[in-house]
Parts: C-alpha cells; sequence; structure tokens
C-alpha cells in the first residue's frame, strides 16, 4: 500500500454533443479519493454528478468526451491507457453499481452467470470458486435463500434484492473502488435502508473505496465519509459528512439544507354532513384474474389534499385509474359531489369527466412533443368550456398567468424548449383548463429537483386556495405528505391501512405499517442509519420487516 | 411453461384459420383468371361444343361454390385432384410422365425446392448472422461500409443477373461448379449437393442483406441499454459484449427476418430455376398457370401459403422462447 490517492482527477473537463455542437457538463473539477474512503457526490440533476462518476473510471458513454485534464487510477493515467488496459481495471479493480439494477441485469442471463462473469474473464477465480464466493456475499448482504437466489433470472428477483445482487456482482472480483450511481433512488424507503445497511457494511468490511453518486442528502449523509456538492458542473464546496452538514459554507448548499421547510398552515376540521367532492366507496379492482385493490374506502372534501401514501404495488395509481374510470372497479362505486359516476370513463358525460382531472408523474411524456404549450392547454379548453377564437386564446393567457408563466412567451414553444419543472406546470395548466373541482396528482413531484418540486408544491397550494380544489395527492415521499396533507390515507398490498388528518398520522402511537414507513425516511442526521440499526436490529429492516406486518 | 403453450396453442389455431381464408383466397383468384383449361388446350379453333364437353369432363361447369367444396373436402383428406393435364390430355400438353394426381406430380418438385432451400439456409444463415455481428463489432468502420454496399448491391440486382455473374466466375472461367442444375431422383447426395451449389450460391446472395442488416440492426439498437453498459463496465471484450449480453436480445427481430427468408426460398425462386434448369416447384407453377391447370396451381399455391404460415408460426414460437420472461414465469 502505498501513500498516493487511489483516484486523481485534476482539472477534469467533460462536454456533451448535442446537435453536433460539444456543450460543456462539468468544468474542471478535482477529486481526490483515499484507499477505503467513501465520498458522495451530490447535485441536482444536471450537475453531472453521473458524468463525473464514470469519467472517474476512465469510461465516458457515447456522446460525451472528456476534453481537458487527468485521470489517475492508482497511478496509472485512465485517459492514455489503452482499450485493453482500461479492460483489464474495469470490473476487475474498479466496478460500478448502477441507479437500476432491473434494468443493468441483463435480463437473457441468470444472476450467477453474470457474476462470475468478471471473475472468470479476468482470471481471478474459477467458475465454482467464484460461484461459492457469489453465494457467501449473497449471505453477508443478507440476501434471503443465498443459496438459490443465484439461480434465477434477473426478473424473477425484487427491486431491493437485484440492487444488492449488483453490489455482489460489483465486489467480485474485491474492487479497490466502486462507483455507487444512485443505487437507491428507484426503490421504496423502506427497502433502501436494508440496502443501505448492505453496501454501508460491504464496503467497511473489504475496506473498498467508493464514490456514492445521489440526490438525496439524507442518504449521503449515512454513507459518506466526505462530500461533494456539484452545481451545473462546478464543484461548490468538498467537506467532511458531519462538517458539511453542521457548517456548509456556501448558499447553494444551505439552500440544498433548507428546502424541506415548506409546510402549510392547518385547516379547520370539515364541517360534519358535508358531501364530499369525491367518495370512493368499497372499491374492489383487479387487473385481468389479478386482484390488485380490496374494499378501498375514503372521502375527499372540498378545498382539502388527501394524500395516498405507500410503496410501489400498494394499489396508489390503481385506486386513481378507478376515480378516472379508465380501470372500472370490480365491486364499489365512485361517487362525485353525492352522485355516482358509471364506472367506465366512456359511459361519463362531458361534465362528469371535467370534474376529474389528472397531473402525471412523467410531464415529459404527459405532454404530446409536437404540440405547442399554447395547443396542448387549448384543447382541453376547447373540449370542455366549448371555447374557440378569441376567447378560446384569452382562457390559455389566463391559464398560463395562473401557473406564472409568461404567455406571449410561452405560448407558440414546444415543450421540448421547457425544463422540467416547467413543463410539470403546463401539465398542472392543462387540468386547470377543465376547471374541475378535483385534481388527481400522481407522483409529481418525485421526477424534479428538491428546489423545483417545492416551487410546484407552492404553486398547488395557492391554487388550492383560490380555486378550492380537492387534491388526491399520490406519493411515496413523506416529506411531501407533510408539507401539502391535509388528510392521509396510508396503503399497503391494495388494502387502506390507516386514514386520518395529517397530525394524527404523524403523531404515535400509529399503526404498525405507518410506523415502518415513517422511521424508514432517512434523515440528514449522520447517524439515524445506526440508531436506527441498533434500534430494530439488522434482522428487522427492508423486506424483513414488511413482510412481519 | 403452461402459459407459452397457451400461446403456441393459440397461434397454432390461428394458422388454421388462416390457411382456410388463404384456400378461399387461392381459389376465387385462380377461377378469376381469364380464360380456363379447357379454352387454354383447344386452342384458337375450339368449337363451343369441344369446349362445353372438356368443362363437362373436369366439372368446370359446376358452380363456383360446389367446385371449391368439392375441392377442399379432398384436400382435407389429402387428396388434391388430378392434374387436367396429366389425366386426360397428356398428348395435347406433349408430357409424358406417368404421375397422374396432382399429389404425385408435385411431391418430387417440392422435395427438390426443399433441398435447395435447406442447401441455402445452411449457407446464408450463419453468414449473415456473423456478418451482422462483425458489422456491429465494427460498426461505422471500412469493413461495415463494405459489408452494406456489397450485401446491398447484390440484393438490388435481379437475381438472373447475379446468376449469370456466378456462372461466368465459378463454372465459365474457372470451372468449379455446374451451371446447369438438372438433378434426378437417385441421385447420390454429393453430386445433387455439387449441382445445386451455384443457385445456392444465387439465393445466399439475395437473402443475405436482409438478414444481415436486421442482425447488425437489433444489436446496435441495444447497445445504449443500461446492461450492455453495464458489460462494458465490467471490463469484458467488445466481441463478447456484443455475441453474450447483446445477441441473446436481439434474438426475436432477428428470427422473424429468418423466417420471412426461408419463406421466400420455397416459394418465389422460380426465376434461378430457370436460369440453373433446376426442377422445382416455382417452374411447375408457372407453367400450370399458363395452361390453366388449375388443381396443380391450386394445391402449389396451398403448398406456398402453408409454408409462409409454418415458417412464421415458428419464427413467432422460437421468439417467445427467446424471451426468458415467458420461459422462467416468476
Amino acid at each position: 500500500m502505498s501513500d498516493q490517492p487511489l483516484v486523481k482527477m485534476r482539472g477534469v473537463k467533460l462536454e456533451g454533443r448535442s446537435d453536433e455542437v460539444w456543450s460543456p457538463i462539468i468544468n474542471g473539477v478535482d477529486l481526490t479519493l483515499a484507499r477505503g474512503e467513501v465520498l458522495g457526490l451530490i447535485g441536482e440533476s444536471g450537475a453531472g454528478k453521473s458524468t463525473l462518476g464514470l469519467a472517474a473510471m476512465g469510461y465516458t458513454r457515447d456522446g460525451v468526451r472528456i476534453s481537458e485534464g487527468t485521470v489517475e487510477f492508482d497511478g496509472i493515467d485512465l485517459l492514455k491507457a489503452s482499450a485493453a488496459t482500461k479492460r483489464e481495471l474495469l470490473g476487475k479493480r474498479i466496478a460500478y453499481v448502477a441507479q437500476s439494477a432491473a434494468a443493468s441485469f441483463n435480463p437473457a442471463h441468470k444472476l450467477m452467470d453474470q457474476h462470475v462473469e468478471g471473475p472468470v474473464q479476468h482470471h481471478v477465480m474459477s467458475r465454482a470458486e467464484s460461484e461459492a464466493d457469489g453465494i457467501e456475499l449473497y449471505r453477508k448482504l443478507r440476501l434471503p435463500n443465498p443459496e438459490q437466489i443465484g439461480f434465477r433470472y434477473p426478473h424473477q428477483v425484487s427491486g431491493g434484492q437485484l440492487q444488492r445482487c449488483m453490489t455482489a456482482m460489483a465486489m467480485s472480483c474485491r474492487p479497490d473502488l466502486i462507483i455507487f450511481d444512485e443505487p437507491t433512488t428507484a426503490l421504496d424507503v423502506t427497502t433502501q435502508i436494508e440496502v443501505l445497511a448492505s453496501i454501508r457494511d460491504i464496503v467497511e468490511q473489504f475496506n473498498t473505496a467508493a464514490i456514492y453518486i445521489t440526490h438525496d442528502l439524507a442518504v449521503v449523509a449515512q454513507m459518506a465519509d466526505r462530500i461533494k456538492v456539484l452545481l451545473k458542473g462546478d464543484e461548490v464546496e468538498t467537506a467532511d459528512t458531519r462538517t458539511m452538514l453542521s457548517a456548509p459554507t456556501q448558499e447553494y448548499t444551505k439552500s440544498l439544507w433548507a428546502v424541506r421547510s415548506f409546510e402549510r398552515p392547518k385547516k379547520p376540521a370539515v364541517q360534519t354532513g358535508a358531501v364530499p367532492v369525491v367518495s370512493v366507496q368499497s372499491v374492489d379492482a383487479a387487473y385481468g384474474t389479478v386482484p390488485v385493490l380490496h374494499d378501498v374506502s375514503f372521502d375527499m372534501h372540498e378545498g382539502r389534499t388527501v394524500a395516498v401514501v405507500g410503496e410501489s404495488g400498494s394499489g396508489k395509481s390503481t385506486t386513481a385509474r378507478c376515480i378516472t374510470g379508465l380501470l372500472p372497479p370490480k365491486a364499489g362505486q365512485i361517487m362525485v359531489d353525492g352522485q355516482v359516476m358509471p364506472a367506465d370513463y366512456r359511459k361519463r358525460s362531458k361534465d362528469q369527466l371535467r370534474q376529474v382531472q389528472m397531473i402525471y408523474q412523467m410531464a415529459d411524456t404527459a405532454l404530446n412533443p409536437r404540440m405547442s404549450i399554447g395547443q396542448i392547454i387549448a384543447r382541453p379548453v376547447q373540449f370542455y368550456l366549448g371555447l374557440t377564437g378569441a376567447a378560446k386564446r384569452k382562457k390559455v393567457d389566463k391559464l398560463l398567468e395562473q401557473i406564472e408563466l409568461e404567455p406571449t412567451q410561452y405560448y407558440n414553444r414546444l415543450p421540448s424548449e421547457l425544463s422540467g419543472g416547467q413543463k410539470q406546470r403546463i401539465g398542472i395548466a392543462r387540468a386547470l383548463a377543465a376547471e374541475p373541482k378535483f385534481i388527481i396528482c400522481d407522483e409529481v413531484t418525485s421526477a424534479l429537483d428538491q428546489l423545483v418540486a417545492e416551487g410546484i408544491l407552492r404553486l398547488l397550494a395557492r391554487l388550492q386556495d383560490e380555486l378550492a380544489l380537492s387534491y388526491m395527492f399520490i406519493t411515496h415521499d413523506l416529506a411531501t405528505v407533510k408539507a401539502i396533507a391535509d388528510e392521509v390515507v396510508v396503503m399497503k398490498d391494495g388494502r387502506v391501512v390507516e386514514q386520518g388528518l395529517k397530525d394524527e398520522m404523524f403523531t404515535p402511537p400509529h399503526h404498525p405499517y405507518t410506523d415502518l414507513l415513517l422511521s424508514s425516511v432517512p434523515e440528514m442526521d449522520p447517524d439515524w442509519l445506526n440508531n436506527l440499526l441498533a434500534e430494530r436490529g439488522v434482522d428487522n429492516i427492508g423486506d424483513a420487516a414488511v413482510n412481519k406486518m | 411453461m403452461g402459459n407459452v403453450l397457451t400461446i403456441i396453442l393459440k397461434r397454432l389455431a390461428l394458422g388454421l384459420l388462416t390457411l382456410l381464408i388463404v384456400s378461399v383466397v387461392i381459389f376465387v383468384a385462380v377461377n378469376l383468371l381469364p380464360g380456363d383449361f379447357a379454352e387454354a388446350i383447344l386452342g384458337q379453333g375450339a368449337t363451343p361444343e369441344a369446349v362445353a364437353s372438356i368443362r363437362r369432363d373436369l366439372g368446370l361447369d359446376q358452380p363456383l361454390v360446389t367446385r371449391y367444396f368439392d375441392w377442399l373436402g379432398g384436400a382435407l383428406q389429402g387428396d388434391l385432384g388430378s392434374s387436367f393435364a396429366q389425366a386426360n390430355f397428356a398428348s395435347f400438353t406433349g408430357t409424358t410422365s406417368g404421375a397422374t394426381t396432382v399429389a404425385e406430380q408435385i411431391a418430387p418438385r417440392f422435395g427438390n425446392t426443399m433441398f435447395l432451400a435447406m442447401v441455402t439456409a445452411a449457407i446464408a444463415v450463419p453468414f449473415s448472422i456473423v456478418l451482422g455481428i462483425l458489422a456491429a463489432l465494427y460498426r461505422n468502420t471500412v469493413f461495415d461500409r463494405a459489408t452494406n454496399i456489397f450485401t446491398l448491391s447484390s440484393i438490388s440486382s435481379p437475381e438472373f443477373f447475379l446468376a449469370y455473374i456466378l456462372i461466368l466466375f465459378l463454372a465459365v472461367l474457372n470451372p468449379i461448379f455446374p451451371s446447369l442444375s438438372n438433378i434426378f431422383d437417385g441421385m447420390p447426395f454429393s453430386e445433387r449437393l455439387e449441382k445445386s451449389m451455384l443457385p445456392a450460391l444465387t439465393l445466399t446472395l439475395v437473402v443475405t442483406a436482409h438478414m444481415m442488416r436486421m442482425t447488425r440492426a437489433a444489436i446496435i439498437n441495444l447497445l445504449a441499454s443500461p446492461y450492455i453498459e453495464m458489460a462494458r463496465l465490467k471490463g469484458l471484450s467488445p466481441m463478447r459484449v456484443i455475441v453474450r449480453h447483446a445477441l441473446p436480445n436481439a434474438l426475436a427481430p432477428i428470427i422473424n427476418v429468418i423466417a420471412l427468408n426461408l419463406a421466400y426460398l420455397i416459394t418465389g425462386v422460380v426465376v434461378v430455376e430457370v436460369v440453373f434448369v433446376y426442377p422445382g416447384i416455382g417452374q411447375l407453377f408457372v407453367d400450370s398457370v399458363k395452361i390453366r391447370d388449375i388443381p396443380v396451381v391450386q394445391a402449389c399455391c396451398l403448398i406456398f401459403a402453408t409454408a409462409f404460415i409454418l415458417l412464421n408460426l415458428t419464427a413467432d414460437i422460437m421468439s417467445i422462447l427467446s424471451n426468458p420472461r415467458l420461459r422462467h414465469p416468476k
């Protein structure tokens, strides 16, 4: 072991190509990583974290190039090294754990076949040795059934387990460095904990150095020794984790830390006997023969926000599909303003359709890329309100003003010319165009950065006050729930496990599942994960804890 | 495996239904041809009485629907009927073979066509796939462009032109293969193979471009996927990344294109058969259309349709089986 750092990047500039023009992604960043050290790389989307992480491996994606600077790994200049030399290092001494394990495992091969490929191809171990070692790693990562799980195909294993299998695969050659690229972003909070705990344990055990890329501050606080903050390709600051959390020096870092401060004032209780705007009554639903919802009932009142929380697969979005009539329920009914709605949206009148509008998670795919902003918003204006010509234009302009976008500037633009937050605003305007009483917001902020997401939440809150709208807010993010909900419905496996006012939900005693969800949300405290593990025990987190419910 | 079996059975039933519809289309279409066997055989000097007499003998005076169901009933029992020409009018058409039923007449020709198709497939399929993999591996290099230009020019040239070029180089200037492929029953396999070589090579040139380009495109299409990036980041060689990680996931479209080309080899090789005097089913088909020998035409069409449907069915089933999600349900 020498004293020189494992990774030394100096003045690295990266450029990306779009339409034959190279534009900068990273404008000269230095990065030093000692052996066995874990560096957290944080920033919002577009900050260049992943690109920089891959550059530390000497790798760039198609359409990206390193234009300046040096990248050294253990004294080897990766930018001057031949392709064969780099292949010798990759997988063997430098490994990568991707964001989506489901997409990054080859669907055509069993997990174990993919696990042993590195060691066998790099002549580190024989197939038999590597298989035995793989089973050992699966056990260390606390995967269920470690002897058998490797002989399944990726689609037969759950997301959290797959992410741990990928960590095991990265460990297969005992590398000196692992790049973790948002490894828990796609996971539910309860699953996230066990992956975080597993990754941290195994990295400590083998004294592996790691670069941990994430946009989640609370996560990075648990994982990293040191944190580097990036903003639009520039380094903002670097400091060790505790210093960074307690005393950030830069304004941008402070603003990141302060994001979760938004919270709506408490509203007066609903009057008894008030007719709910939307009432879901004993709804059962199924996809084909697979039952998804069981006896789901809850009410939503005028001017209030009901947050529906739960993990993926708990039936939140399916409930929304039943309310909109996209999926007719097998039993039960949907009432709007005290009137029973036809189960199938095709049987609903235009006015019934108008009352229930939706805003989607991915504004990118929910807006027609070939239509201008004006056309997108004008369509429901004409369809539901029957306005044409100047009246239509006037209404669209008014809607654009309501979502705080200047009409003359945005009317003729295409969705591709807008940022993620602006696109989501267009989605909101389109829903408002129908002049509904009730809007379903399906994970509307989960694809957005924190600062932008907060802007959207504030906008939705303002619109609610002005227009007395009711929201059904589907989310898995409890911070969002705290910020804007009046009432909370907790779902699990297609059932409502708990519902009530927000304050009641966030004060103990909770339903055990709500308790599990709440305690699984990472906190900014670097000791949070340790304390939680000490409190619950390693065998009582993640899937294991969920299954005990 | 249960759901795969259900899918296969459904496809099979659908295939049979398609075949039935095709048989109606064939029957109607063949009967829409101007003139009939009687007029074709008797020529310009035909008296109305003679024409009517032949029609009566062959049942051509019956209504279309009756004739269709007679024919369908026979076909279902494996009886494709008797050739008009061979049955009663051998002297008119100048043919002298002893075969009178359609089945007897078609069987040897069909065997020959299948033989040629198989020889071609044995050369063309591995050749195209390897070429496609190499083109994907060395994409945008001189090799890739040269391969594309070569295969595209060969698919763009008329078949007879390719055939004569091959004859010129491989039979005339360098006498390696015979230029005539007059194979017959009882010929030893090696000689049969040698005589079929030039038509097989011609057909290979015709079908390679399609399969090779699909292989290349299907692989390149996957190269941006996260699991390919993962394979690269594991330090695997480019060849291994493509063959082991991209190819298994690119199989479905490749299999479909192969099936389409194999079907072409069975149904569309008339020109090549004529050039090399190869006694395949294509020539028989064209001759029968000329003299309106309807039972033979119908039988040929039915065989072509069956080949198409069977090959596409096989391709569907293999595509399904190439998907691990269907092979290994949760």
